[in-house]
């Protein structure tokens, strides 16, 4: 079965098992790895893209449900990793060992995309799903309210 | 005695460049070159130094570690693995501060493995501490040489030149020439001892200890970071692989013609059983190969087998807590001694007692298990996030018959490591498969296959007696410790050995007249391993636990009964902890005694910065604790409140750490941030239980790790400056954690936390 899928701008046919996890199709088929596997149950979002701008867990979202739509991968979220957020993560040194840190970074700019100032429970509710083992949360938190434009309050 | 590194001297370029290293400025990693230019095809002789530089290149290259081009890029080899801990952005940096150069002209090309480097093993947070001068000499023989050069060619004395901003200067500030310029000459020079180098005095160094940015931030935040699972071979196959549940199981029976029948399913494979004891062997079992990830899960999903348990098929985690408490409860073998304990306990006025226990824990980096090989003939290359590239080669030499440095090694980026990925079974399984399949082979571990097949962290349980006299104060001290060891996953062993114990039993400083530790029997039913920070882990908790217990048996503030109990600024000395020695993470006690003045100073700077002394006002629940592990010296305060929900949360979290000197103060305090988050994980959810001999959770379901919602608001780290020698730090700031956050427990709700993890216990 073919399936029609723009991915990152560019229209795709993918001659896969459509119950193929779309993680799996990004990955060994499209050789898109910047999208990572960490769980395999939406339980960690190292594998958040976008679909047709909506969040969604790549890891158990089956491709066939991408038929038709556009999907976004860290790899596409700007040209040239000049995306506020990813400038943001480097200028705040969110990464520690980095695997996550795409996930995270969909993540975030899917929730600034919906909300540009949000609160920090607003923070926290659209990162629950994304683990960071390294413990970076502290540093997504204020790289996101930098690029929100929301000063860190002081202790 | 300090670790000591070779520095040869070669001249030569590094083979397969390209291979390890795309982008020229920071020599990140590229996956289409990796799979492009596989090294080991490129029929270039074998090197006998040092691996990074190819014979024939122009340059500067005193050392394995620094290559000067004649166009000026300084080439900065990093032999250690990044994993998070950022020694990438503090290495090279240190290498290319001693040498002068700008760190816009430097690339940092990562290492394969190879001995040439001196120890590789990216464990035990040593990879700035003990290697510390050494790195810096690699890059003041290279500074030397430089400086040699430009003198030779003025015709003037090298002391009146100076080498800085990627060029040599004369004193008279007329003469200038740029490392480029000198790379060609330099090189024809001796090179001298690295022992007889110059090294800059503090000051002089432009970078260390200054604020840094993270080199390799922008490959992270735009995909293109190299994992493991992100190299591609061609003609690879991906494998995925049944273990067994139980350590010592056995395949029965199984159906590859169901696994074969799913398209794109290649090949099964039957893994051989591992034999005792199972150091970093495979694990057995039976391994699907396929073109992808997806028809290698489903042909696994498929091969319906029957598994003989083997002897740990009783393995029960709730008998076994009962089976080490009876342990702890009899004598054991003393191995810390200092008066008579038991005539001082005998004699005390009260004394108090308590036992903690703290369950297994696995370490779920993020990036799940992978691997990849290449065999032919009698080469192989192999692509891994290993912590340790020279156990690999010599894992992947014993499976093939050939000797390590026939194994080509390359490490990519590691999603975390925390201990697992120095364990080299990944390594073996993908070697094995490979010869087997006749083709290359990623191994890709699911999370499932991680959680339940790791090198666990032990078990363990402590109990602790202490003595008080008539005016409270600690006259006897006793510490008896069970836990099933590492070193039997290496040979039989069901006891700690004294490189245990350092870690906050025996090293532990106690102003106390009558000390005793004492080891008890521990038999191991799981491939037993080292999870970041160790033995300290339940060390800390309960030695930490038990002295704010003694504060409120005493009624005294917890800080001033840890203060007491350390005593006056002093070196402790062997005698007064009654030991024979003290393994000192491998280095000498000279460099870094036990020194108590150290941990004083960082118990009292968090307390100060955590307003210790106006929490009852703040109307705050705080919880102390400070260890000293891997020669750094950390305190936590954490703020325990309940959320509307009545769940237990750790609101704000203050860290001091004394590391010595360091480089990057920035990946320090990420470091510490990143304890935080591990140790609060492992003090809130962290528990790996077994039934029938097979571990019960399977994913992040049902094994808990701590989730930004739960994060603290703020994690306050606060670096004591310093010119002393380095401490580790990728592993000191998780042992405080735990138990100032049971403590922290303990002043809100005035229920004593004595397991792990609170989540058995409290809501949270």
């Amino acid at each position: 079965m073919t399936i029609h899928v723009r991915v990152n701008g560019v229209e795709k046919e993918l001659e896969v098992d459509p119950e193929m996890p779309l993680l799996w199709a990004l990955r060994d088929v499209l050789g898109l790895t910047g999208t990572k596997y960490g769980c395999g149950q939406a339980l960690c979002g190292a594998c958040t893209v976008h679909l047709d701008g909506q969040t969604v867990r790549a890891c158990v979202t089956p491709v066939r449900r991408a038929e038709g739509k556009s999907v976004t991968t860290i790899e596409g979220l700007s040209p040239d990793g000049s995306h506020p957020l990813q400038k943001a993560w480097c200028d705040l040194g969110v990464p520690q060992c980095g695997f996550c840190q795409a996930g995270q970074i969909m993540s975030a700019a899917a929730l600034l995309a919906k909300k540009p100032k949000p609160t920090d429970a607003d923070i926290d509710q659209s990162l629950a799903g994304n683990l960071c083992r390294c413990g970076t949360y502290t540093r997504i938190r204020a790289a996101v309210k930098k690029v929100a434009g929301i000063a860190e309050e002081e202790p | 005695m300090t670790r000591h590194l070779q520095l040869i001297s070669r001249r030569s370029f590094l083979e397969g460049l390209n291979l390890a290293v795309g982008g020229l400025t920071l020599g990140l990693f590229s996956a289409e070159a990796l799979a492009a230019e596989p090294s080991g095809r490129t029929g270039k002789k074998p090197k006998t130094s040092s691996p990074a530089i190819e014979d024939g290149t122009p340059g500067l290259n005193p050392n394995a570690f620094v290559h000067v081009a004649p166009d000026g890029l300084v080439t900065i080899v990093c032999h250690r693995s990044e994993m998070g801990q950022g020694i990438r952005s503090s290495l090279p940096v240190l290498i290319a501060d001693e040498l002068g150069a700008d760190m816009a002209r430097v690339r940092i090309l990562q290492a394969d493995g190879n001995k040439a480097y001196g120890d590789q093993n990216t464990d035990g947070s040593s990879s700035v501490r003990g290697i510390y001068d050494d790195m810096r000499r690699a890059g003041a023989t290279a500074r030397t040489m430089l400086v040699a050069a430009a003198a030779k060619r003025w015709k003037v004395k090298p002391e009146d030149c100076e080498a800085k901003d990627h060029a040599v200067f004369h004193r008279d500030g007329k003469r200038t020439l740029g490392f480029g310029e000198l790379a060609a000459e330099a090189a024809k020079l001796a090179v001298p001892e690295a022992k007889s180098v110059r090294l800059r005095p503090k000051a002089e160094l432009q970078h260390v200890g200054r604020p840094l940015p993270l080199l390799d931030g922008p490959a992270y935040v735009n995909g293109s970071a190299v994992f493991g699972a992100d190299v591609k071979l061609p003609g690879m196959l991906v494998a995925v692989i049944a273990r067994p549940a139980v350590v010592g199981g056995k395949v029965a029976r199984y159906d590859a013609a169901k696994a074969l029948a799913v398209p794109g399913v290649k090949r099964v494979l039957e893994l051989p059983a591992p034999q005792k004891p199972y150091v970093y062997q495979q694990w057995g079992g039976v391994a699907v190969l396929a073109e992808n990830t997806w028809a290698a899960l489903k042909g696994r999903a498929a091969l319906d087998i029957t598994w003989e348990d083997g002897e740990n098929a009783s393995y029960d985690s709730k008998q076994y807590r009962e089976a080490l408490a009876a342990s702890v409860r009899a004598p054991g073998t003393a191995v810390r001694n200092v008066g008579d304990v038991d005539k001082a306990l005998a004699g005390a006025a009260r004394v108090v007692e308590a036992e903690y226990y703290t369950p297994h824990l696995p370490h779920v980096p993020m990036e799940p298990l992978v691997a990849l090989a290449r065999v032919d003939g009698d080469t192989c290359e192999v692509w891994a996030p290993t912590q340790n590239p020279q156990d690999a080669q010599e894992v992947a030499g014993g499976i093939l018959k050939i000797p390590p440095e026939k194994v080509k090694v390359h490490v990519t980026f590691l999603g975390g490591g925390f201990g697992r990925k120095s364990k080299a079974d990944f390594i073996a399984e993908v070697v094995w498969l490979a010869r087997e399949a006749g083709a290359p082979v990623r191994v890709q571990w699911t999370r499932e296959d991680d959680v339940r097949n790791d090198y666990y962290h032990s078990v363990s349980m402590q109990r602790l007696s202490a003595g008080l006299d008539a005016e409270g104060k600690v006259v006897a001290w006793r510490h008896r410790t069970a836990f099933p060891p590492i070193a039997s996953t290496f040979a039989p062993a069901n006891r700690p050995g004294s490189r245990d114990l350092q870690q906050g039993v025996t090293d532990l400083a106690l102003a106390v007249p009558n000390v005793r530790a004492e080891t008890c029997e521990a038999n191991a039913h799981v491939r037993i391993g080292w999870l970041r920070s160790v033995y300290n882990i339940f060390h800390s908790f309960s030695v930490n636990s038990f002295m704010d217990e003694l504060a409120h048996a005493r009624g005294v503030d917890p800080r001033d009964m840890r203060l007491e109990l350390l005593g006056p600024q002093r070196v402790v000395t062997l005698a007064e902890l009654g030991v024979p020695k003290l393994e000192n993470y491998g280095q000498s006690l000279d460099e870094h005694p036990v020194d108590t003045g150290r941990m004083r100073r960082v118990v009292e700077r968090v307390t100060k910065l955590a307003r210790w002394d106006e929490r009852k006002q703040d109307g705050r629940a705080l919880g102390l604790a400070a260890h000293r592990s891997f020669l750094s010296y950390v305190a936590v305060v954490a703020s325990v409140v309940k959320d509307a929900a009545g769940r237990l949360r750790v609101d704000e979290a203050w860290v001091v750490v004394d590391a010595g000197t360091v480089i990057n103060p920035d990946r320090v305090r990420s470091q510490m941030e990143g304890s935080v988050i591990f140790g609060m994980s492992i003090a809130l959810h962290g528990e790996i239980s077994m039934k029938g001999g097979a571990v019960e959770q399977s994913n992040f379901r049902d094994f808990k790790l701590v989730r930004i919602n739960e994060a603290p608001r703020k994690i306050h780290v606060d670096i004591v400056e310093s010119d002393g020698a380095p401490g580790g730090i990728g592993e000191p700031g998780v042992p405080p954690v735990a138990p100032a956050i049971a403590n922290a427990v303990f002043a809100l709700t005035g229920t004593r936390v004595r397991e792990l993890p609170l989540a058995r216990s409290f809501p949270v």
